[in-house]
């Protein structure tokens, strides 16, 4: 029973109710990055791994707060856990593996202002039962959502590299074609509503 | 009176708010900030409160980072920076859940998003980290207002079209069906769109073309 929630935790948060498309978080960063899809793919990697650890680090130290009765400091607490979560995954990726960091080096500090980081970690707070997600809940909610973002930075790259040669209205190019595109992949993902209901 | 308001138009004070609200307006020319814009705009009075939010937020950080701006080092300057916005956001939180704690419910997770807003964030440390705090004022308040005026006209559409009702009272009678796909999600991209077609078009879009 148990993993069959996170399941569909983790299903929920990237297809029903995903981060980028009904939430709309993480647009700025969506719409600057998304004209070439290897660099979608480098920033979305970023992205999931980020997004899934900073979820479960942000559990404990919001029951910290909690206990501490510090609950209003929460945007304080959270950001700067994820600007520091940021920066230490920047030292370790640098000494233990080049490549990757060459990869993912120039998306990182840019993940820190990526709105979807910290607006998983604050909607994380309205699941779940009384106490919220539990770490394990937390990981599969944060994972989901970056899976569902990179999935839809990846279309969204896609698409884009097949329209270089299309002819757009002047004044619709670049963010504003790029936004109507955004709206018929939300209007696709419209029909996934409802499909899963986590527990 | 016209000679006034020319001298006025020279001022300092007046091309830094002209260029906030918009040569440089935050949406439709920088398209920054937009993820708020979408989200919170299915309702008037939501998206006014969000708008006040905001331009107290980037105010007070633009003129507290301006203030700080030689004591601070540079390496550690951007988490400074998300710090002196965070703390603002917080005291936007706390007057939100005293006086309108209704509008605040609905708002939820998206008040603390006015954090990693990227116009505050780009505000501080495109203008605010390299000006006095008088024009940082201004600017700070002149980016919030142009970001304002277009959060509201797509909030006005989107409420007019997919409920009938502006500020929650009831407009367009029962002969208008409410378009339900105005205040769902894909409403937002589309209005979002279009406004920032129009205003560049009215404009005269003057990016490089083949530039995002």
């Amino acid at each position: 029973m148990e993993i069959q929630n996170i399941l569909v935790i983790f299903f929920a948060a990237a297809f029903t109710e995903n981060i980028l498309l009904a939430r709309f978080l993480g647009m700025c960063s969506f719409l600057a990055v998304s004209r070439q899809v290897k660099t979608a793919v480098g920033l979305g990697t970023a992205v999931v791994f980020v997004l899934a650890f900073t979820a479960v680090l942000n559990v404990y130290v919001h029951r910290l707060l909690v206990h501490f009765e510090l609950e209003y400091l929460r945007y304080v607490a959270f950001i700067i856990v994820i600007a520091a979560f940021v920066q230490f995954v920047e030292i370790v990726i640098e000494r233990f593996s080049p490549v990757l960091y060459y990869a993912l080096g120039i998306f990182l500090p840019l993940i820190t202002v990526n709105c979807a980081v910290l607006g998983v970690s604050l909607f994380m707070l309205n699941k779940g039962g009384p106490g919220g997600y539990g770490p394990l809940e937390a990981f599969a909610y944060g994972a989901g959502s970056g899976v569902g973002w990179m999935l839809a930075i990846i279309a969204m790259a896609g698409i884009r590299e097949k329209m270089e040669r299309s002819r757009v209205p002047r004044g619709l190019e670049g963010p504003g074609i790029a936004l109507i595109i955004a709206g018929i992949m939300a209007l696709a993902f419209i029909g996934l509503a409802g499909v899963l209901q986590p527990a | 009176m016209s000679e006034t308001l020319r001298r006025l138009k020279l001022t300092r004070g007046y091309q830094v708010f002209r260029a906030g609200v918009w040569d440089e307006n935050p949406v439709f020319r920088q398209v920054l900030g937009i993820c708020s814009t979408l989200a919170v705009t299915n309702l008037l009075t939501n998206t006014v409160v969000m708008c006040a939010g905001l331009i107290f937020v980037l105010a007070f950080s633009n003129v507290t980072v301006s203030a700080l701006r030689a004591h601070v080092p540079r390496r550690i300057r951007m988490i400074v920076q998300v710090l002196i916005i965070a703390a603002y956001v917080i005291v936007v939180k706390i007057l939100l859940d005293a006086y309108l704690p209704e509008v605040s419910e609905q708002l939820g997770a998206y008040v603390g998003l006015i954090i990693t807003n990227c116009i505050i964030m780009g505000r501080a440390e495109g203008f605010a980290a390299s000006n006095p705090v008088g024009p940082s004022l201004v600017d700070g308040v002149a980016c919030g207002v142009g970001y304002s005026i277009v959060l509201i006209a797509i909030a006005f559409v989107r409420e007019l079209t997919g409920q009938g009702t502006l500020f929650g009272a009831q407009v367009l009678g029962g002969w208008w069906p409410a378009w339900t796909i105005m205040v769902m999600p894909p409403g937002a991209f589309f209005v979002l769109a279009a406004v920032i077609w129009l205003a560049r078009r009215h404009a005269g879009s003057d990016e490089p073309a083949g530039k995002n």
